[in-house]
C-alpha cells in the first residue's frame, strides 16, 4: 500500500467518524443542526478524497471528466432546487425520491463494475453485485411509486388485483433463480433481466400499500437504500460506502420497527397490504350514545379558562394546512398563562416525525412537542384535550381485544376532563371503524374544516378575554 | 492477512451496531430530519459514481456513470440542504420570545401580540 492509499483510507475513516458524530448530535434538537454540519463536512472531505483518487490514478479520460462533472452538476442542481423549494407537507415525497436516486445510483455502480469485469468476475463480487442490484432496483422503483402515492399522482389507496401475489412470487422466483444461475456464469444480458424483475417487484410491492402506511414503507425503503449503498461498497471495495450504508441501514431499520410498533402491525402484514379491507368489519363497535356538538363560543370558554390544554394533531391538520392556525391559538392560550402542549403519535403524518416538522415550521417551540409515552400520563391532569384531524390514534377501542386496531398504542385522550374534537364529519378513520371517543359524554364535536374551526375558536377566545 | 471480504463484512456489521446504538437515542421529534440526514449520508454513493467514471470506456459505461453521478449528487446535495432547512425550524422558544429569560415573565409581554413569522 502506498502512502497515498494510506492517507486516503485515513481520510475515509475520518469522514465515517463525522457521519457517526453527526448522527449522534441528532439526539437533541439543540445540537442537531451542528450534527448536520459535521456530517456535511465529512461528506465534503470524502468527496474531495475521492477526487484525489481520480486525479492520482491518472486513468480518467477527458470524456470521463465531462461525464462526472456534468452529471454531478445536473444532479446537484436538481437536488438543491427541490430541497430549497419543497413544502414541508411534501417532505415524505422528497425523502422518498432521495431514497430512489440513492438506491438507483448504488445499483448502477455495481452494474458498471460487473460489465467492466466481464468474464473474470469473482464469485463474491457476483454475490454482492446481485444483492446491490436487486436491492437498489427494488428501492428505486418502489420509492418512486411511494412518492407518487404521497403526491397523489398514483392512487394512494391500496391497489390490488387478482393474482397480485402470484405475480410477486413469480418476479421473486425469476430474480432469485437467475441470480443463482449467474453465480459462476457471468452474463450481462441475464443481469439485465434480473434488474427488470427487481424493478417490477418494487412496483408491485408498494402498489398494494395504503397511504397511511407510508411511514413504514418510507422507513423500509430507506433501510434498503442504505443496504444497497453498503453492497456497492463491497463491490468496489470502498469502506466509506460500507460504513455509511450500514449506518443508514440501521437508521431505516430502527424507524421501520418503531413505525410498525406504533401501528401494532407486523412489517409483513403491512407489505401484504390492504388494511381496512378485510377483518375490520367484524369489529363493528356498539356505537350507541349521543354525539354532542359544540359552538365556537362554548369551545372558547372551555379553552380560555383551562389551566392545561393538550392539542392532539393528526394528518387531517396538515391536510387542511392549519398548522399556523393551531400555533396561533396555542400562543394566545399561552399568553393567558395556560400550559399548552402537543401530543404527537408516532404515525401522525406521512413519515416518521413528520408532524413535528410541520409544527416546528409553524413556529411551535420544540419543548411543547411531546412524544406519546411522555404525554399519556399527563392527560388525566388535562382540562381540555383538543383533537384536530386525528382519529384512530385516539380511539379507546384499541385497548379492547377484537377490533381492527386492538393493541395499537393510542394517546389517552379520553382521560382528559373534557375533549373537543375538530372534524369535518363523522366519517371513519383509516381503520374504518367508529371512534368511541366521539360518543364519550365528555367529548364535544366541532364539525368544520380544521383551518376554519381554529380561526373561529381563536376569534372567540379573543372576544371572550377581550 | 484476512481476506478482503472478511474485513469488509466485519466493518459492515460493526457499523450496523454503531448505527443502532447512536440512532436509537434520537427522539421521535427529530425522526424526519434524522431520516433526511441518513438520506444525505447514503449520498456517499457519489464516491462510487465518481470512481466508475474513471473506468468507463464505452458509451454504455459513460451513460451509467452519468446517471449514477447525477442521482448521487442530487441525493447528497438535496439531502443536506433539506435537513438543514428542517433543523433550522426547531426552536426552543418562539423567535419573538428569545430575549426573555423567564417564560413566566414572557406570558404578559406576549399578550395580544400576533403570531410572528419565521426568523429564517
Amino acid at each position: 500500500m502506498s502512502t497515498f492509499d494510506w492517507v486516503i483510507q485515513l481520510i475515509y475513516v475520518f469522514s465515517a467518524s463525522c457521519f457517526v458524530l453527526g448522527l449522534h448530535l441528532m439526539n437533541n434538537p439543540a445540537t442537531a443542526r451542528r450534527g448536520n454540519q459535521v456530517s456535511t463536512s465529512g461528506m465534503i472531505i470524502a468527496v474531495a478524497a475521492t477526487l484525489a483518487i481520480v486525479v492520482h490514478g491518472g486513468l480518467i479520460k477527458p470524456v470521463g471528466w465531462v461525464v462526472m462533472i456534468v452529471g454531478a452538476a445536473v444532479g446537484a442542481g436538481l437536488g438543491l432546487y427541490s430541497a430549497r423549494n419543497v413544502q414541508m407537507t411534501a417532505m415524505p415525497q422528497l425523502v422518498s425520491m432521495f431514497n430512489a436516486v440513492g438506491g438507483g445510483a448504488a445499483a448502477l455502480v455495481a452494474v458498471h463494475d460487473y460489465m467492466s469485469a466481464g468474464a473474470s468476475v469473482s464469485t463474491t463480487t457476483t454475490v454482492t453485485t446481485l444483492l446491490d442490484v436487486i436491492i437498489g432496483a427494488v428501492t428505486f422503483s418502489g420509492s418512486i411509486i411511494a412518492a407518487g402515492k404521497l403526491q397523489g399522482v398514483i392512487n394512494s389507496a391500496p391497489v390490488t388485483f387478482p393474482g397480485a401475489r402470484i405475480v410477486n412470487l413469480l418476479l421473486a422466483a425469476i430474480g432469485l433463480g437467475l441470480s443463482a444461475y449467474l453465480i459462476g456464469t457471468p452474463s450481462t444480458a441475464l443481469l439485465t433481466v434480473v434488474i427488470f424483475a427487481a424493478l417490477a417487484f418494487g412496483v408491485s410491492m408498494v402498489m398494494p400499500i395504503g397511504g397511511a402506511d407510508m411511514p413504514v414503507v418510507i422507513s423500509l425503503l430507506n433501510a434498503f437504500t442504505g443496504t444497497a449503498v453498503a453492497m456497492a461498497g463491497f463491490v468496489i471495495g470502498n469502506w466509506a460506502l460500507i460504513i455509511a450504508g450500514a449506518l443508514v441501514g440501521a437508521s431505516g431499520g430502527i424507524l421501520t420497527k418503531l413505525m410498525a410498533d406504533a401501528m401494532n402491525r407486523s412489517i409483513r402484514n403491512i407489505i401484504v397490504g390492504g388494511f381496512g379491507t378485510g377483518d375490520a368489519a367484524v369489529a363493528a363497535v356498539a356505537a350507541g350514545g349521543n354525539v354532542q356538538s359544540i359552538a365556537a363560543d362554548d369551545a372558547a370558554i372551555q379553552l380560555a379558562y383551562a389551566s392545561k390544554v393538550i392539542i392532539v394533531p393528526g394528518y387531517g391538520l396538515a391536510a387542511a394546512q392549519a398548522q399556523h392556525e393551531v400555533a396561533g391559538l396555542a400562543e394566545l392560550l399561552e399568553s393567558r398563562g395556560i400550559d399548552v402542549s402537543y401530543a404527537i403519535h408516532p404515525v401522525a403524518g406521512r413519515m416518521p416525525g413528520h408532524m413535528n416538522v410541520l409544527l416546528a415550521e409553524a413556529n411551535v417551540p420544540y419543548p411543547q412537542l411531546k412524544e406519546m409515552d411522555d404525554v399519556n400520563p399527563e392527560f388525566a391532569r388535562t382540562d381540555v384535550a383538543l383533537v384536530i384531524g386525528a382519529n384512530d390514534v385516539t380511539n379507546p377501542a384499541a385497548r379492547r381485544p377484537g377490533t381492527a386496531i386492538s393493541g395499537m398504542p393510542i394517546l389517552d385522550v379520553d382521560q382528559a376532563r373534557s375533549i373537543i374534537v375538530i372534524k369535518r364529519s363523522m366519517g371513519h378513520g383509516y381503520a374504518g371503524i367508529d371512534n368511541e371517543l366521539y360518543v364519550d359524554p365528555k367529548t364535544s364535536m366541532y364539525f368544520a374544516d380544521a383551518k376554519k374551526a381554529l380561526t373561529e375558536m381563536t376569534a372567540a377566545v379573543k372576544t371572550l378575554v377581550g | 492477512m484476512y481476506p478482503a471480504l472478511l474485513v469488509d463484512v466485519t466493518i459492515f456489521v460493526l457499523a450496523l451496531w454503531v448505527g443502532f446504538e447512536v440512532i436509537s437515542k434520537v427522539p421521535a421529534t427529530l425522526h424526519t430530519p434524522l431520516m433526511s440526514a441518513a438520506n444525505s449520508i447514503h449520498g456517499i454513493v457519489l464516491a462510487g459514481a465518481m470512481l466508475i467514471a474513471v473506468t468507463a470506456n464505452n458509451a454504455i459505461g459513460y451513460v451509467l456513470a452519468f446517471i449514477a453521478a447525477a442521482f448521487a449528487a442530487a441525493n447528497v446535495v438535496g439531502g443536506y440542504v433539506v435537513t438543514g432547512r428542517m433543523l433550522k425550524m426547531f426552536k426552543k422558544r418562539p423567535a419573538v420570545l428569545h430575549a426573555s429569560p423567564e417564560p413566566s415573565a414572557v406570558t404578559a409581554a406576549a399578550n395580544g401580540s400576533s403570531h410572528k413569522g419565521k426568523s429564517a
